[in-house]
């Protein structure tokens, strides 16, 4: 059951993907590359819960330090997208102004 | 109960941001907005995390978040206009470590009763992605940079080789059936993953980095689900998935504006190398 579930969410996801990027303009493609990759950080969540929950002291200790890598992977991966896209639109002004 | 319902809302609430986002995200106009709006998203799923039911100790979970989010601001903040990408290749590879890391942890649970077959297996797969992800993003990293020799690296029996681990990398999880709760075949897991990484790597020439970062970005997606799988989180799943459908199409259109063949660049590593300027 859980299989066709996953099925269902990967079909739908694979459209979906499609539907929101295919018309993505070759400017945008390394800022969107940068973006999607803040949102894989998203293991961030699973791995507090890792981290704080009552286990192993192993468990612990690889949680705590995939807390650490996935946070650098989000805050790191938002922020640089941001500065690229902030660098983008000053691009453009330029090129308008040319 | 009624916790668990309200972290899992506000896990519904973050994918919403994270598909608005990314649709804001590849239009010149809205671009920045969507990349805060999938922060936004993100945010909302951090925090909310923290009534799950499992947590009983905040103390490591903040310390962590301090050390990663000081890091990557820092980062992020430092880092020339130039040598962006790079970096986001880096950073991709963190996320790949850190779900290498949260399917180690899920198997090394005091209650290993819970730990079935099936969520070995799955754990198999995202230490396998995930490292895949780190090791060949640190090559992406290190050729962008001119840390390593940008062109095509080729040696005699590469092809032997890169078939040997798949062979392997296909034939563990049926040992792990057989043998479970031994962690070395998990660890033998991680060494494969790690040098397949970087096999599948060097051979790519500098000038088609940004697809293969596009690429690993997508694996790093996936390595997020398969996590997600193992410890039964939503979030991790819907948005790892998100993340690697759109990084493969992204990939693909990538390699269309670059007149190159997708196929091409993945295989490399099997045919003569591809030498692109």
């Amino acid at each position: 059951m859980e299989l066709i579930y996953l099925l269902f969410i990967l079909v739908l996801a694979g459209f979906l993907g499609f539907e929101l990027i295919h018309k993505v303009p070759a400017t945008l493609h390394t800022p969107l590359m940068s973006g999607a990759n803040a949102i894989s950080g998203v293991t961030l969540i699973g791995a507090m819960v890792s981290a704080g929950s009552d286990n192993t002291q192993l468990t612990t200790i690889l949680g705590v330090a995939a807390v650490i890598f996935a946070t650098v992977n989000v805050v790191g991966g938002y922020m640089v997208t941001d500065r690229m896209l902030s660098m983008f639109k000053s691009k453009q002004k330029n090129k308008e102004a040319k | 109960m009624d916790m668990l319902i309200l972290v899992n809302i506000s896990y519904v609430i973050a994918a919403i941001l994270f598909i608005v986002g990314l649709k804001l995200l590849s239009h010149p106009a809205t671009a920045k907005k969507g990349n805060l709006t999938s922060a936004l998203g993100m945010f909302i799923a951090i925090v909310m995390t923290l009534l799950h039911k499992d947590i009983i100790s905040y103390e490591l979970i903040f310390a962590g978040i301090l050390i990663g989010g000081v890091l990557g601001a820092w980062m992020a903040k430092r880092v020339e206009m130039t040598a962006m990408p790079e970096l986001v290749s880096l950073f991709n590879g963190f996320g790949g470590l850190a779900s290498l890391l949260l399917g180690l942890s899920t198997l090394t649970i005091s209650n290993s009763d819970s730990l079935t077959i099936t969520t070995m297996v799955i754990a198999y797969i995202s230490i396998l992605i995930g490292g895949v992800t780190f090791s060949g993003s640190l090559i992406a990293w290190a050729k962008l940079g001119g840390r390593m020799a940008s062109k095509a690296l080729i040696f005699p029996g590469q092809r032997w080789l890169n078939g040997l681990i798949i062979i392997t990398a296909i034939a563990l999880p049926f040992v792990i059936a057989t043998q479970p709760f031994n962690l070395q075949w998990f660890y033998i897991a991680i060494a494969l993953a790690l040098v397949f990484g970087i096999l599948a790597t060097i051979p790519i020439g500098g000038a088609d980095m940004p697809v293969v970062i596009s690429l690993l970005n997508s694996y790093s997606g996936l390595a997020a689900t398969a996590a997600g799988l193992a410890i039964q989180n939503n979030i991790l799943i819907v948005a790892g998935l998100l993340v690697g459908a759109s990084g493969i199409i992204l990939t693909q259109i990538m390699c269309k504006a670059m007149n190159r063949s997708l196929m091409n660049i993945l295989l490399s590593g099997f045919a003569k190398p591809i030498e692109a300027g």
